[in-house]
């Protein structure tokens, strides 16, 4: 089954997008992402020294599967986050960004008036836009305008592991784009992950489910294969609910006799 | 420019019709089962295995159409505002080959008109004309909505094809939605029955709404005219279209029609038949498919039809309809487009809808906003 995902001029086999924070160390980092199969990974700018080949954690990505993601956190505003991709695209040699424009440092959620200015204005600078965004989805029709490559809306706040809370909205979302919906944070657990790609979306990103479990690398497998089982189900189309036969009304057809 | 028609190309009409007679009892029952259905459910429910099962469909449409609309019916009036017609249709009262006597309404005919439309209560009008460019061109549109804004909330046009740009500037007059219905969209038959004029270009009729979305109508409407090819095949395209244009133009709202060919003058009779079951499996199909979607019934159908069809899934209906321009209050007598079946007043109609419960809409939309 030929199911690889497009995302710009990139295609991917493997729907699981990882993330390179919160992990106990960077050897752990890097056999937990690799047991994910995971060819999308995103990494913060701030967290990193681009300027430095030794750089602890991108040493330890250097493999020919893995395309970085570079992504904006940290920024608080969409001045800001054009600023940081473009020293990003020059140290790390990828027009690749994933925005995350969030003001607020308690619960990191993002700003939508910003992430949607800074998205044109770095789609006209070039760049494949990957927006973390709230599951707004208005704001991901004003984003695949102005040429966002994806939308991804979160499922929970980040890093709660509550899983689809935004379920609703991530529907519509589905429903209406153009471009590819991946899920950003929220997702807890590989059941989060499936039922996720059970609803159609195309792919999913998974940071600290994986980073912070007692067991990363088994965490991560559990994941790709969790991620593997949605999409599959997905394609398949799911059998539907069977609803209690609701009590007949009068008959609505009988004028037809 | 993307358009429908790079869509509208990768289906094949043969294929299309083979998919949906080849449904089976249980495609159909998923279908039904589904809480969101999608175009492979629409063919099941628009086969000939889902006749068993046409009272489960009406009545998930109405509980679908009440959760979405309530217990209303919006009412519109149609206006026709001239018969001049450059194009041959086969199947058209207004067709340029029939001697009819030919009528483009003056401005102070046009107020006359609305004046009468008005005392009946509606608030939303539908301009129709047939395309007859130099009299009935863009600038006598533009001249009607600038003439009739004032009355109306809610304006729409049926008329001939326009260029975004002339949608754009009606829109700025005014305009509200545009329906423009493919006829058929087996493009040879098309051609058979619109062997003349404009009209008979079809890519340029298919990507209307592609222009009406670019140039940001607020609704548009769809539709196929029964009769003329096989209503399954035509309805699937219909859907396809509407679920194209949902994900392209999504600040836009559609409506979808259903006009079974009528009796006229010189008329054709229908290749293909669709009795009254057949309409309301379409009828629920469609509002299965989308909760959201405007379903428009016209005068063409019967007292008896309508009366029903009004508790399944239709949300808005037209009454006492003339279709002869100045047919109202200028020129009663003057030649229709086709014979309309339903033939009571507003009143009447009117009363049949609240002693069915439901509330009569005549105004939804507040036109000085922009």
């Amino acid at each position: 089954m030929n199911d690889k995902l497009q995302i710009a001029d990139k295609t991917f086999s493997s729907r699981l997008f990882t993330g390179t924070g919160k992990f106990s160390s960077s050897t752990l980092m890097k056999s937990a992402l690799l047991a994910s199969e995971s060819e999308l990974i995103t990494v913060a700018l701030k967290r990193v020294d681009v300027q430095d080949k030794d750089d602890d954690i991108l040493s330890h990505l250097n493999h020919p599967r893995i395309n970085l993601l570079p992504n904006t956190s940290g920024v608080r505003n969409a001045k800001e986050a054009v600023f940081a991709a473009q020293l990003s695209r020059e140290a790390l040699e990828t027009n690749w960004i994933k925005l995350e424009i969030h003001p607020d440092p308690k619960y990191l959620l993002p700003d939508p008036i910003e992430t949607l200015k800074a998205a044109e204005a770095l789609v006209k600078l070039g760049f494949v836009v990957m927006p973390y965004i709230h599951a707004d989805p208005v704001l991901c029709k004003r984003l695949e305008e102005v040429g966002t490559q994806c939308v991804m809306p979160l499922g929970a706040p980040i890093g709660s592991n509550k899983g689809l809370k935004t379920q609703d909205f991530l529907e519509i979302i589905i429903d209406q784009s153009n471009v590819p919906v991946i899920v950003d944070a929220g997702i807890g657990s590989p059941s989060h992950a499936a039922y996720a790609m059970e609803l159609g979306a195309d792919a999913v990103l998974v940071n600290t489910a994986i980073a912070v479990s007692q067991n990363p690398t088994a965490m991560a497998i559990a994941f790709k294969l969790a991620v593997e089982a949605g999409r599959m189900a997905h394609q398949a189309t799911l059998a539907p609910i069977v609803h209690k036969k609701a009590e007949a009304s009068s008959p609505l057809t009988s004028f037809l006799n | 420019m993307s358009s429908f028609t790079d869509t509208f190309n990768t289906y094949n009409w043969d294929d299309t019709l083979q998919s949906i007679f080849s449904k089976t009892e249980s495609d159909v029952l998923r279908a039904l089962g589904n809480s969101k259905r999608d175009l492979e459910d629409f063919r099941a429910l628009i086969s000939p295995a889902a006749k068993p099962y046409l009272e489960d469909m009406a009545q998930l449409s109405r509980a679908l159409t009440k959760k979405r609309f309530g217990n209303t019916i919006q009412m519109y009036s149609p206006m026709y505002l001239s018969n001049e017609c450059q194009n041959i249709c086969t199947y058209c009262g207004f067709s340029m080959t029939n001697k009819i006597p030919r009528r483009t309404l003056t401005d102070t005919e046009i107020l006359k008109e609305v004046a009468y439309i008005k005392s009946k209560g509606y608030d939303h009008i539908l301009l129709v004309t047939g395309e007859a460019n130099k009299t009935v061109g863009v600038e006598y549109i533009k001249n009607a909505l600038q003439l009739i804004r004032s009355h109306f909330s809610n304006i729409t046009i049926e008329v001939q094809p326009l260029d975004q740009k002339d949608y754009e500037e009606l829109i700025d007059n005014g305009l509200f939605a545009v329906l423009v219905y493919q006829e058929t969209y087996h493009r040879d038959e098309y051609k058979k029955h619109h062997p003349k004029g404009k009209k008979s270009n079809f890519n340029y009729r298919l990507e209307t709404p592609d222009r009406l979305g670019k140039a940001g109508i607020h609704k548009i409407g769809l539709g196929a005219l029964f009769g003329l090819e096989d209503w399954r095949a035509d309805s699937f395209f219909t859907a396809l279209h509407l679920k194209y244009l949902q994900k392209t133009y999504w600040k836009t709202k559609y409506s979808i029609s259903f006009p079974r060919l009528r009796p006229h003058s010189g008329g054709l009779d229908p290749k293909v038949e669709m009795t009254d079951p057949d309409l309301v499996q379409l009828i629920c199909a469609f509002r299965l498919l989308d909760e959201d979607v405007e379903l428009s019934m016209s005068t063409r159908e019967s007292e008896v039809f309508r009366n029903n069809i009004v508790n399944l899934g239709v949300t808005s209906i037209s009454a006492e309809s003339k279709t002869n321009p100045g047919g109202y209050a200028v020129a009663p007598e003057s030649l229709e487009q086709f014979e309309i079946s339903d033939e009571r007043s507003t009143e009447a109609v009117a009363s049949m809808l609240k002693s069915k419960g439901l509330e009569v809409v005549w105004k939804d939309w507040a036109n000085n906003w922009e």
